[in-house]
């Protein structure tokens, strides 16, 4: 048996890198995307325009603006002394916001009342613009707190935010380690979903159902060599993360890669189940697309999965990407204990078991 | 009508670094008649037609069609010239009718014309009742018909029909065939490529290529004379006649030999004498006529010898006269779709049972739902006792199987293929060792190991098929359309192998929709729609259907009366 195995996977193998330009888009492309995807995927703002229109003839209104000029996120400020002029570079999409500035800023401020500052945002670009008005909202705060006198400082109730795990709140300290777990699903998808797919198309598929192998033969012989890969990629992100984005790594690899091996038979087992009711390469492509954008999105790494509505929560319970973002983000950032490794390992064992028996059961229903 | 059609002078073509596709070809075709384009799959036949369509330009020489030249005046060209390529680029989710008006909106039909022409040519192609079916539904003659009829929408002064027989029924093709024959009449010229040799023998000229070169040109009946005076038929032969045939290809003067039923049918080389066939007291040696098959060999040097190192390195099975294969009213059904219906028969040890029918007649899933990869609506299989859908990996290890084209990983090398089926088998250590040795010696792939099977020739990716499919020592072998498209020398090498390894034992199930190879099978079934219409050896159903109108029925004969006979019975 093993030896049918044996043979079986050293195929496999060779079926996928013997081809020097197979070699290239198992390597290339996954490396490149780790790169691109965690500069691109911030959801950090920076070098956006503002618009300014200061009524305020005061030295408190320079004052703002020069504080709003200093912070590092705008790029660039854009005075104005027109309220239509605020309204068409909103429109044209060339400041995200614009800060007016009311004419007795200076006045109350120095009189010890609220001096007024509007605020005006794209709502197309909702998500930037809540982030941008956070920005205003602590830059403005910090002005308030600098001109209070120390009777109302100590009335005032000072908030000390501070970050654990990520103590500067670096974006890539996030997108990184989830990076690895999302890269690492597409390519096992899309390696495991060809695999069967492809030898249907060519017709070897028939040659090997009517070789000796037996259905659980050809499972392992065709599931080993994508978790092969996708051991090492992972292997090749966590050095890259490491050493490159100089991510911190603080929990245990041995569980982090305890809970990759099982993460990846969850992955092959969805890639084989959707091989395996593919007649066509093509059908796998996109049967592997139409589980990968949803798997995504409703994994927790863009959007928190508490946001989500009630209903659509338990949906995420059968995506392995939503259990290993835990993990994987878990070692990189703090040193994930065993006992949740455990809690978030055993579902994806669990969707493994799944996937790769009905993957199983198609194979030989699917011969019907 | 001796005007030339088509000029083709010093053409060559190449594609990639490897051997030209076409190499210095200079011939010309003349309306009014077929022309057939005759040889193996790559010979270049296609390369060739799209070479006068010009849609493809020549590496060198020049190609002149209907006056014009391709470099220069393709467009001009392509508006007189109707072309059907091999896949006819029907839209199958669209009706008859929508693919016709689509089709015509193509070419530019004035609308005015359209009636009349829709209906002469529904009425000639006999599609007027089918006009509202999806092309998708359509049998293969029908779909065939209906790519004619959308080449024929703007009267073509040339016709270019590539491998327009290939996936049809004889009755269709006989069909397909008269239409051409009568558009022959108006003076268009017809360009009918093919890889059938019966094809060509009826062509009114030919030209014969191989792998890329120009063989002959001229009548096909100028051909087969080269062989006049010495094909033969040697009958009345007592014991196996296939272990008489490697003794005969392996006598000096002696060029070719193939089984035909109960006879061998032999070309000799010129000059030997019939003599060298003599054989025991009752068999007796006839002068046959020649065929154009017979030419083609001789024209390619002599088919291989008798002898098969393949057979000779097996091991005789044990040889109980018991059935290896048992079919027992197998039944397969696709939703309403009868795909074969109640087809039984056994195959004796040692036997070669041929599944001949046309394509979707049901004959590959037959074959498939007794090897196990089909299950059977209703009826059993068994091969070696075993019913291959429940029983274990042993029982599959007893049966070699070649599936229909090339179906090995192209994108690995000769070597590790063999090394896959070898470790896939169950062989191991000194004997896989020397398993791959003998094939790879025997089969001369050492000059081949590190090449991607996908690339190899044709011809030896039908033997690394084989050789992949024998590894093991089977008891059973199921063969695929073993030989479809590949040259007569291969195949003659192949079934030299094969009939080596019946004689060690091997029983064999094959299928084709080759008629000529149905001859070298023991007994046929013939699959006809789903059914077993008639079952025999080749000579009694050829028996069958002799008349004092044809004393010497082929076997594309015998199944064309044997299909109407069926048909007259169900009615």
């Amino acid at each position: 048996m093993w030896g049918r195995i044996h043979a079986l996977i050293i195929k496999e193998l060779l079926a996928i890198l013997r081809d020097p330009r197979g070699r290239l888009v198992i390597i290339v492309p996954p490396i490149l995307q780790l790169f691109v995807f965690s500069y691109a995927a911030t959801l950090e703002v920076t070098n956006v325009d503002i618009a300014v229109l200061n009524r305020d003839s005061g030295k408190w209104g320079q004052e703002l603006i020069q504080r709003i000029e200093g912070a590092p996120s705008f790029r660039r400020i854009q005075r104005t002394d027109e309220q239509k002029k605020v309204h068409e570079l909103i429109d044209r999409q060339e400041v995200i916001a614009a800060v007016q500035i009311g004419p007795d800023f200076s006045r109350a401020l120095e009189a010890g009342r609220a001096g007024e500052v509007q605020v005006i945002l794209d709502g197309r670009r909702s998500n930037a613009s809540q982030i941008v008005a956070g920005y205003l909202n602590q830059i403005i705060a910090r002005l308030a707190a600098d001109l209070a006198t120390p009777r109302q400082l100590s009335a005032a109730v000072t908030i000390v935010p501070r970050n654990w795990f990520n103590p500067n709140l670096t974006y890539i300290w996030f997108t990184v380690p989830s990076l690895v777990a999302i890269i690492a699903l597409l390519i096992g998808l899309i390696v495991t979903a060809l695999s069967v797919a492809r030898e249907r198309e060519l017709g070897t598929f028939d040659q090997l159902m009517v070789s000796p192998l037996r259905t659980h033969e050809i499972l392992i012989g065709k599931l080993t060599p994508p978790m092969l890969i996708g051991l090492f990629h992972i292997t090749i992100y966590v050095l890259t993360a490491v050493f490159f984005f100089e991510i911190p790594l603080r929990g245990s690899l041995v569980l982090l890669y305890g809970s990759a091996l099982f993460y990846l038979a969850s992955v092959v087992g969805i890639g084989l189940f959707i091989s395996s009711l593919s007649m066509t390469q093509q059908q796998a492509i996109l049967g592997a697309f139409v589980f990968m954008v949803p798997a995504v999105l409703l994994s927790g790494f863009a959007t928190p999965i508490e946001n989500m509505p009630d209903w659509l929560q338990p949906v995420t319970y059968v995506n392995p990407l939503r259990y290993f973002l835990v993990v994987v983000k878990g070692v990189f950032l703090k040193d994930i204990p065993l006992s949740e490794v455990l809690h978030n390992t055993i579902p994806l064992a669990l969707i493994a078991l799944f996937t790769l028996s009905a993957a199983a059961w198609l194979f030989r229903s699917r011969l019907e | 009508m001796s005007e030339d059609f088509v000029r083709i002078e010093g053409v060559s073509k190449a594609f990639g670094s490897g051997a030209p596709a076409l190499d210095q070809i200079s011939a010309a075709i003349k309306g009014g008649e077929i022309t057939g384009l005759v040889g193996p799959d790559g010979a270049g036949k296609t390369t060739l037609i799209r070479l006068m369509t010009g849609l493809l330009l020549p590496d060198a020489g020049t190609l002149t069609v209907l006056g014009f030249d391709t470099r220069r005046e393709a467009a001009r060209i392509q508006a007189a010239i109707g072309y059907m390529p091999q896949r006819f680029g029907l839209y199958e989710d669209l009706s008859v009718q929508e693919n016709l008006d689509l089709y015509a909106d193509l070419r530019g039909l004035p609308q005015v014309e359209r009636a009349q022409v829709f209906d002469e040519l529904l009425s000639f192609t006999d599609l007027k009742r089918f006009t509202q079916r999806l092309a998708g539904k359509l049998s293969g003659g029908m779909k065939q018909k209906l790519g004619l009829a959308c080449a024929l929408l703007k009267k073509p002064r040339l016709l270019l029909l590539d491998e327009p027989g290939v996936g049809v029924d004889p009755i269709s093709r006989r069909e397909l065939w008269k239409m051409v024959k009568d558009l022959t009449s108006e003076g268009i010229g017809v360009v009918w490529s093919t890889a059938y040799l019966d094809e060509a023998e009826a062509c009114t000229s030919v030209l014969l290529l191989n792998q890329g070169k120009l063989l002959f040109t001229g009548p096909p009946a100028e051909l087969t004379r080269r062989v006049d005076g010495r094909v033969f038929k040697v009958t009345g032969i007592e014991g196996r006649r296939r272990p008489l045939l490697a003794s005969l290809l392996d006598r000096p003067g002696v060029l070719d030999g193939v089984i035909q039923g109960e006879a061998i049918r032999i070309v000799t080389e010129p000059g030997a004498r019939q003599d060298v066939l003599r054989e025991g007291e009752g068999t007796k040696v006839n002068p046959a006529p020649p065929r154009f098959e017979d030419a083609f060999v001789d024209l390619l040097g002599g088919g291989p010898g008798g002898r098969s190192k393949l057979a000779e390195a097996t091991q005789t099975q044990a040889d109980a006269d018991t059935h290896v294969i048992e079919a027992r009213g197998l039944t397969k059904r696709f939703g309403d779709f009868t795909a074969a219906q109640d087809i039984t028969f056994d195959i004796k040890r040692g036997e070669i049972f041929g599944l001949l029918g046309p394509n979707g007649a049901g004959k590959s899933t037959t074959f498939k739902m007794l090897c196990g990869l089909l299950k059977p609506t209703a009826g059993e299989g068994r091969v070696a006792g075993f019913d291959l859908r429940r029983d274990t990996a042993e029982a599959r290890n007893r049966l070699g199987y070649m599936a229909q084209k090339f179906s090995l990983y192209g994108d690995l090398s000769v070597a590790q293929n063999l090394d896959f089926f070898a470790g896939v088998y169950g062989l191991k250590g000194q004997h896989r060792r020397d398993k791959i040795k003998l094939v790879t010696d025997i089969f001369d792939f050492a000059r081949y190991a590190n090449q991607s099977a996908k690339d190899l020739p044709l011809g030896h990716k039908q033997r690394l098929a084989l050789a992949c499919a024998v590894m093991h020592e089977p008891e059973a072998l199921f063969l695929d359309e073993p030989t479809s498209g590949v040259d007569p020398i291969t195949r003659r090498e192949f079934w030299t192998h094969i009939n080596g390894l019946v004689e060690k034992g091997v029983t064999i199930l094959v299928t084709t929709h080759f008629m000529d190879e149905a001859e070298y099978c023991d007994r046929i079934s013939l699959i006809f729609r789903g059914k077993s219409i008639a079952l025999g050896s080749p000579d009694e159903l050829k028996a069958r259907v002799a008349s004092a109108d044809n004393p010497d029925p082929t076997m594309e004969d015998a199944f064309i009366a044997l299909v109407e006979g069926s048909e007259k019975e169900a009615a």
